[in-house]
């Protein structure tokens, strides 16, 4: 009896061991990320360090993007949509807490969007919500929002960082201690260094396969590649291209190049001449060669584009060929345009390494077809103020990274000058259809029209360098919305 | 003596608010408007207006820079507009890795090129002042930045010793912490130990070619005792000077030295505060700086009246 007993005990020891030993394998991870985030609310920042360490992270909101760009279930487990395109009926999910233990209901979404909509908001995308009439709760589990007019996306911004859940009991503290509802839990921060997050037990959807999460901040590339050499770091999405040799044939890591949102764009003053003739720019667009571009801002891993939308967009139409390289054909198109000789113009630059590599490159194209840039480099706070607010500007490169950002091209006054009523009309009713398939037609069609009036030059998409430990699977391979998301994230057996 | 203090306490008032203006002044005309910076490019323009208001832009100059002097006086640095927290509390925390950082940078040199330079002086023209040399000019020309990549490879990634970078707080585990000051320390005190090598031995060899060493050595020392006794405390002159030189640049080096080591430190604070048009806190980082400066320069007079009996006494009226 006792010697049964004792192999039992035995045996429970063993399986509590091995228990033990499986739960021993490394459920930790260490991500480096070059910038520190200023706060961690997203809902009242635009920097993308917020969301790349909190969303769908600690926060969810009542859809979530998934890596391909298309809208999943979150907090709302279903919805409906009435026939007129204006009332939306969210069924929430049952049994959810925030992290502090307070319970989610419809209070929640209300007192978010309210939060959002309210007049000392700091909302960065107030915008796309300020359609919303009203949000009504109709049960703890069912909302109702009604919008002044049809939105196409809604229910893709409502995936957004922006519109992430927050809770009155937490809100006002969420930019130094964020409180959500996501799989992972906030536990410290330690400026300057790091931020610590934790598997939170009680989460509502599938758990996760980590425990433990740091994130580090690093922004020299040498420390980066040093610190993942010794292991201080198991990986990060955002490599500097020209490094990333050290990791290539290296078995101990991968490397996933994928794209991300950032339409990088020779951006074009339409409003000043010559930039207001529309042979000039189709000049400019003759003369570009994005493969040199690519190859010499970017060490090759840009993707080439011919309109200002991203490759892993399902609406993504391939219009490079538009305006192919071809040096006689933007002579001829400059002579017609009065320039048989070329002109000169300002070509500002911020402090990017694509933006300054990529300037020099085109000046020098440039040059082959008469134009002569003069090429001014600018500070952020300079150019923000220059080119962006005052428009004093003739040409300047940036990447646009927010996505479905071709909403833009509709606003006369926004910074690149470009003018067209047809095309605010057809924007105007790509807004306004929710029909997937008409959807698409009409993203098509706004695509083509810019790449037709060559109303910037359009360059590549930038691409998304992730290096990680090789043992490492689950990472988001593309970035269609800023965010580095955990949930997927595991070591291999 | 208590002339000598006074005027040097004077010197150091006057010293910080010229450096107080001219950092005001470089602050106020750089190009961009921090408000329309920190709300982004999709803000309005009655939103920027209200940060302006708010980060108290709309004053005119003469009156901010009052404010900002009449505020520090009380203790009060501002607040940081990004961070949305006092300057003061997030300089204090940044000083918990600057100011033991360049303390043990400032030590490592004292103790590794002191006694080199000794050495090298009483052994001039041997083949061990001639390596101690060599040694020390190699130091002078490595950029600190990339001896820092070099020991972070070696130690961190080769061998594993250390960490490459990052940092422990103190109150969860001050060995870590003190682990990972091991590194950036050594790489910050490289060219300062070199250059007080260099130093030293040129101010021991001057001193004990003098009379006083002579007759020292006529009184019965030996060469060791009078060089000692005698010659070392008289070469401490031109090394107090570099000494005190010397950390200003060690706290200028820290700038690079914590980026590379991904330390929480006040320069890497500074570094992120200027790209993210944070003047408030540029502002209240640089003056600490500079008091932390000019206070080294203060002390090192003040050891110069204890060491040289002669500057106590001023010039001759």
């Amino acid at each position: 009896m006792d010697k049964t007993l004792q192999a039992f005990g035995l045996a429970a020891a063993l399986a509590v061991g091995m228990a033990g030993v499986a739960l021993a394998q490394p459920s930790e991870i260490r991500i480096g990320v070059a910038l520190e985030p200023p706060a961690l609310d997203p809902t009242a920042g635009a920097a993308e360090a917020i969301d790349i360490v909190v969303y769908q992270n600690v926060f969810e909101g009542l859809t979530r993007i998934d890596q391909n760009g298309a809208v999943q279930p979150g907090l709302a487990s279903a919805w409906s949509i009435s026939d007129d395109g204006l009332t939306y009926t969210f069924t929430l999910q049952d049994g959810v807490t925030f992290h502090d233990g307070t319970s989610f209901d419809a209070e929640d979404v209300k007192f978010t969007f309210d939060r959002i909509l309210s007049e000392d908001s700091v909302n960065a995308h107030k915008e796309f919500f300020t359609p919303i009439t009203s949000v009504t709760v109709i049960d703890p589990l069912t909302v109702e929002m009604t919008l002044d007019h049809v939105i196409g996306r809604f229910l893709f911004d409502l995936g957004r960082g922006d519109a992430v859940i927050v809770a009155p009991e937490s809100a006002d503290n969420n930019a130094n201690e964020p409180i959500g509802t996501g799989p992972f839990a906030f536990v410290q921060w330690d400026k300057g260094s790091r931020v610590v997050l934790e598997a939170y037990g009680p989460y509502w959807g599938e758990p996760v396969h980590l425990s433990k999460a740091t994130y580090v901040f690093i922004g020299d590339t040498a420390t980066v590649t040093n610190a993942l050499l010794a292991g201080d770091i198991d990986g990060t999405n955002n490599f500097a291209a020209e490094a990333m040799a050290v990791f290539e044939n290296n078995p101990q890591f991968k490397v996933l190049v994928g794209t991300t949102e950032g339409e990088t764009i020779l951006t074009t003053n339409n409003k000043k001449p010559p930039f207001d003739n529309l042979k000039v720019r189709q000049a400019m667009a003759h003369a570009i060669d994005r493969q040199a571009i690519i190859d010499g801002a970017t060490y090759g891993y840009g993707v080439p584009i011919g309109a200002p939308f991203a490759p892993h967009n399902p609406y993504y139409v391939d219009l490079t060929g538009t305006y192919p390289f071809d040096i006689e054909a933007a002579r001829a198109l400059l002579a017609e345009a009065g320039y048989p000789d070329g002109f000169s113009a300002t070509l500002k630059l911020p402090p990017v390494a694509y933006a300054r590599l990529s300037g020099q490159i085109i000046a020098s194209q440039f040059a082959k077809v008469g134009i002569e840039l003069e090429l001014i480099n600018v500070e952020w706070a300079q150019w923000i103020e220059d080119v962006y607010s005052n428009k004093d500007y003739d040409l300047t490169i940036i990447s646009h990274v927010e996505p479905f950002d071709i909403g833009n091209y509709a606003n006369p006054d926004y910074y690149y000058g470009y003018d067209n009523p047809d095309f605010q009309a057809l924007i105007e009713t790509l807004n306004g259809t929710t029909d997937e398939a008409k959807r698409q037609e009409l993203a098509i069609e706004a695509q083509t029209i810019l790449a037709k009036d060559a109303v910037n030059g359009y360059l590549f998409e930038l691409a998304q360098t992730g290096v990680w430990n090789a043992k490492l699977s689950g990472m988001w391979q593309n970035s269609p919305i800023e965010g580095l998301v955990l949930r997927d994230i595991k070591w291999a057996e | 003596m208590i002339v000598y203090i006074l005027r040097r306490f004077l010197g150091f008032a006057a010293t910080l608010l010229v450096a107080a203006l001219v950092i005001f002044l470089l602050l106020d005309l750089l190009p961009g408007d921090p408000a329309q910076f920190i709300l982004g490019m999709n803000a309005t323009p009655e939103s920027v207006a209200r940060l302006r208001m708010q980060m108290g832009l709309d004053v005119p100059a003469p009156q901010r820079f009052a404010g900002w002097i009449w505020g520090m006086l009380q203790g009060d640095f501002g607040m940081s507009y990004t961070q949305r927290a006092p300057v003061a509390h997030l300089i204090w925390d940044r000083l918990g890795v600057t100011a033991p950082l360049s303390l043990f940078a400032m030590l490592i040199s004292m103790v590794v090129g002191l006694p080199l330079g000794i050495l090298a002086a009483r052994r001039r023209g041997k083949a061990l002042d001639t390596a101690i040399m060599v040694l020390a000019q190699t130091g002078v020309a490595v950029p600190s930045f990339w001896f820092g990549m070099l020991l972070a490879l070696l130690f961190a990634v080769t061998l594993g010793w250390l960490p490459p970078g990052g940092f422990t707080p103190w109150h969860e585990d001050a060995g870590a912490a003190l682990r990972s000051l091991v590194l950036p320390s050594l790489a910050l005190a490289l060219p300062q130990a070199s250059i007080l090598a260099r130093v030293m031995r040129t101010a021991l060899v001057d001193v004990t070619g003098q009379d006083f060493i002579r007759t020292a050595r006529a009184k019965g020392l030996t060469m060791g005792e009078a060089v000692w006794r005698h010659g070392v405390r008289n070469a401490l002159l031109p090394v107090l000077t570099i000494l005190g030189l010397q950390f200003a640049f060690l706290i200028a080096g820290t700038i690079i030295v914590e980026n590379v080591f991904y330390l929480p430190g006040l320069g890497r604070l500074i570094f992120t505060a200027i790209s993210q048009r944070d003047l408030t806190l540029v502002r209240g980082a640089t003056i600490v700086l500079i008091i932390a400066v000019t206070l080294t320069m203060l002390v090192t007079d003040l050891a110069y009246g204890l060491v040289d009996p002669r500057l106590r006494e001023g010039p001759p009226s």
